[in-house]
């Protein structure tokens, strides 16, 4: 994956820069030990690594202000990192830039349940959301794989999904406000704890733009009232098509699970080599969630095992309590750790229309085979949303580029039969190169055109999201 | 009028228009610029609907009774609810999709499923050059490059004009229950939005209707499958010992017609006066009926009041300390040079100013009307 080159004005002028920055930060906020900086040389995306010129950890909006500000007017680029759990390089550096940690802005300013919304600064991380508020029976829903350790900046900058999208929504769905930070250093706030901010929908162009428009401080996010309870029901089958099926006429039925994943043999396997849940060996499993008291839950699941019994299942496993839940959850919950245990592998994360799930199930192991690779999918079926897991050996020479091009070519697949490049995780630098795939020169200008009037310089995370060669004119130095 | 018949006509009109545009579908809303009228509502027809996918494509001036009647036949629905405001705004005209998205018009649901620009998933648009361009798609779940989709959702045809839009789709509700509360005061009826919103049980609807004389009916709504709705509203009751409701419809008519008079506003439909529609954080409700004379309707839990004034009657600067914004939606008389959208504060009026300036270079898609 290409970077641009480093600007060697820009490194020159390090020392001063470090002196400025001393001026606004306080002493330990400014990184520039060459050894303390290879901790910011890359995220989730480990393939990728460049130490940074600098690194910064402002404990505020307006620090974060006075960092922008001093960087915007020497022409430093900035590359914003909430935890560093992107998996399509969204917080990598280039060495001639500056990274603007979060991380330490991870307070709770307000909690306030008649309003249902709560504001946090945006280093605090997804889970630790939920934390705040679950003592009053509240929760905060998007809830993607690293919650654990995520940050909320970089849910907004991704706009971040989740297992339990398919009902609740994904980042932007309950996103209310944000208080932003411009390039320049203004300080804007945009929406609140209305449920529409006024105006053109800033919010919603802000949200999934990867640290590219302005880095987010705080912000307004909407809470919800847990549901009294949920429960999963696992189900077998011996065909993907079967599965896909059992899918659709679950959705077209009228219930409304909070989850369905779908995981394939390969992925099976792994799962239960690594987790031990019990899983049958069979082509693809459905796990489908449903929320309520006992007694909905009951019915729900009766609904949908009666679907599903018109579809000749292998396996039909309800959960009776929260015990038998968790172990319906456990093998899919350790899909990625069971695949980190057998190789080095590359999560992709195209979304396809629903319909098409058998055909590209298919073609996917049409390509596995191809390129001499094994392909392990597992996904949000409900939502079209594919996590296809690419194995193979980084020790081994080539296999990483010949992952990547198998990646690219599915990725592709997903675009031709109507889908998207990448449905929760970003293009970040990892689908850079592919965007003009999924949009003509003139739609990608379009968006540039909006990142002009946020950030004219293009300076914040300049080397993202769009193909190099088209921001090139756009990236000159100033 | 302008009436293109496919999308490239439409780019054709707008790249040769020779100044400023009113761009319209139904042209039911009453929110357009001045010039000369550009009507899509030649762009008609669905062009995909996967109800397994809970998905749709159609031409934006899809008229949404269409829409609506097809969606109808796989027992699906337009969750968000767009405002017809005919009747409100006394127009003919039928509403299309792109309007209601354009509008970002969102009804009761908004409390629980979103408002129109969450089910937006994908749009087709002619910008101010007269170029075709595209964002989004047809999946649930997209992030591969910047959301423009939300940003054309409720730019009100400033920054483009829909040819096409894909969306997402519902199950509608086998059984819908309403509870009704006659006659409550203002903060007691702010008690049951926030009893039924902070509860486990689901609430689809929390609203208030304005009647005669003063009176008024507060309403909750729950939907799902019959049994489930009849445990649900048995237990939201239960925890409302010091209100106890006074009605209860299970007829799927009469709640119906109870929360389609909240998301058009029947109330004020015939009335003399000028109306507002203000978004503020809920619990801000009360403020503004303590501040703004009028009569008042609320939906959202509080968090939209449709507002009926005496046209002299400063709407927005009397809610100048309460926060939210207040878009003009019924001018009355002498109110021809109120901005219908709220004033922004500076920076955020230079960045949309900004974005304006790059979608349509020379100003000529509705022209003033969001600023």
């Amino acid at each position: 994956m290409e970077m641009p080159q480093p600007d060697q004005q820009v490194i020159a002028k390090k020392a001063s820069l470090i002196a400025a920055l001393h001026e606004v930060l306080p002493q330990d906020a400014v990184i520039s030990d060459p050894m303390e900086t290879r901790a910011y040389e890359c995220d989730a995306l480990t393939a990728y690594r460049c130490p940074p010129m600098l690194a910064v950890l402002p404990s505020s909006t307006e620090e974060v202000s006075d960092v922008l500000r001093i960087c915007h007017a020497q022409g430093v680029p900035v590359v914003p990192r909430g935890a560093g759990t992107s998996l399509a390089g969204g917080a990598l550096p280039t060495a001639d830039c500056v990274i603007l940690g979060v991380a330490r802005m991870n307070d709770v300013l307000e909690t306030d349940y008649d309003n249902r919304i709560i504001r946090v600064q945006t280093g605090r991380t997804n889970l630790s959301v939920t934390g705040a508020v679950e003592d009053e029976g509240f929760f905060y829903a998007p809830d993607p794989s690293s919650q654990l350790a995520c940050a909320i900046a970089g849910n907004i900058a991704m706009n971040s999904g989740g297992a339990h999208c398919l009902k609740y929504g994904v980042t932007t769905n309950n996103l209310l406000g944000v208080t932003m930070v411009m390039m320049d250093g203004r300080v804007v706030e945009i929406g609140g704890a209305h449920l529409d901010s006024g105006g053109l929908d800033l919010l919603g162009v802000i949200c999934g733009s990867e640290g590219q428009l302005g880095v987010v401080t705080e912000a307004t996010l909407r809470i919800l009232h847990k549901p009294e309870g949920a429960r999963p029901v696992l189900i077998g089958f011996d065909s993907n098509e079967v599965a896909g099926a059992c899918v659709s006429d679950i959705i077209k039925s009228g219930i409304l699970p909070v989850a369905i994943e779908f995981m394939d043999r390969p992925c099976i396997r792994a799962c239960e080599a690594f987790a031990k849940a019990g899983y049958p060996d069979c082509e693809a499993l459905l796990i489908v969630e449903v929320e309520g008291s006992a007694a909905e839950i009951d019915d729900q699941l009766s609904r949908i095992i009666a679907i599903a019994k018109a579809h000749n299942p292998v396996e039909l496993r309800e959960a009776r309590d929260a015990d038998q839940a968790g172990r319906i959850w456990l093998g899919r919950k350790s899909a990625f750790g069971a695949m980190g245990q057998i190789n080095d592998y590359m999560c992709l994360d195209g979304t396809i229309p629903v319909s098409t799930l058998p055909e590209v199930l298919r073609r996917i192991g049409d390509l596995s085979k191809e390129y001499g690779l094994e392909v392990a999918n597992v996904f949000h079926a409900g939502d079209g949303n594919m996590h296809p897991l690419i194995l193979f050996n980084a020790n081994q020479e080539g296999q990483l580029e010949t992952c990547e091009a198998l990646g690219a070519e599915i990725l592709k697949l997903c675009v031709e039969v109507g889908g998207c490049l990448t449905g929760e995780h970003g293009v970040g630098i990892e689908k850079r190169d592919l965007m003009l795939h999924q949009y003509s020169a003139q739609d990608l200008e379009a968006q540039l055109r909006v990142k002009d009037v946020f950030d004219p310089k293009w300076l914040l995370n300049p080397a993202k999201v769009f193909p190099l060669s088209v921001t090139a004119a756009r990236r000159q130095p100033f | 009028m302008i009436t293109p018949k496919d999308e490239s006509e439409l780019a054709t009109a707008v790249a040769e228009a020779q100044g400023p545009l009113r761009i319209s579908g139904g042209d039911s809303r009453g929110l357009t610029g001045t010039g000369a009228q550009l009507s899509v509502a030649g762009l008609s027809g669905v062009s995909l609907y996967e109800p397994g996918a809970l998905t749709m494509v159609a031409a934006a001036g899809t008229p949404v009774a269409e829409i609506t009647a097809m969606l109808e036949t796989e027992r699906q629905q337009l969750a968000f609810e767009p405002a017809d405001l005919r009747g409100l705004l006394g127009r003919g005209g039928a509403p299309t999709i792109g309007g209601a998205f354009a509008t970002n018009s969102s009804g009761p649901r908004r409390v629980q499923a979103g408002a129109a620009r969450d089910f937006l998933l994908g749009v087709r648009f002619v910008d101010g050059r007269g170029e075709i361009l595209k964002n989004g798609g047809r999946v649930m779940k997209n992030v591969t490059g910047y959301d423009l989709v939300k940003l054309m959702a409720g730019a009100h045809g400033t920054l483009g004009v829909m040819s096409e839009v894909s969306f997402k789709v519902l199950p509608r509700a086998e059984f819908t229950g309403t509870l009704v509360w006659n006659d409550l005061d203002w903060a007691e009826s702010l008690s049951v939005f926030q009893g039924a919103m902070n509860s486990p049980f689901d609430v689809t609807g929390a609203a208030r209707l304005p009647g005669a004389n003063g009176t008024s009916k507060t309403l909750v709504r729950l939907e799902g499958f019959e049994t489930s709705v009849l445990y649900r509203l048995g237990q939201l009751q239960s925890r409302m010992p010091a209100t106890p409701v006074d009605k209860l419809v299970t007829d799927a008519g009469e709640s119906d017609a109870l929360w389609k008079a909240v998301r058009d506003v029947a109330p004020f439909h015939d009335k003399a006066g000028a109306v507002w529609r203000s978004s503020v954080k809920p619990s801000d409700m009360l403020r503004v009926v303590d501040q703004v004379s009028g009569e008042h309707l609320l939906d959202w839990a509080g968090g939209l009041i449709w507002s009926m004034v005496d046209p002299a009657v400063d709407l927005r600067a009397a809610l100048a300390s309460v926060g939210g914004h207040s878009t003009l939606v019924r001018p009355g008389a002498g109110q021809d040079d109120v901005p219908r959208f709220e004033p922004q504060p500076a920076p955020l009026a230079a960045l949309a100013a900004g974005l304006r300036a790059q979608f349509d270079p020379r100003g000529i898609l509705n022209p003033g009307l969001m600023g």
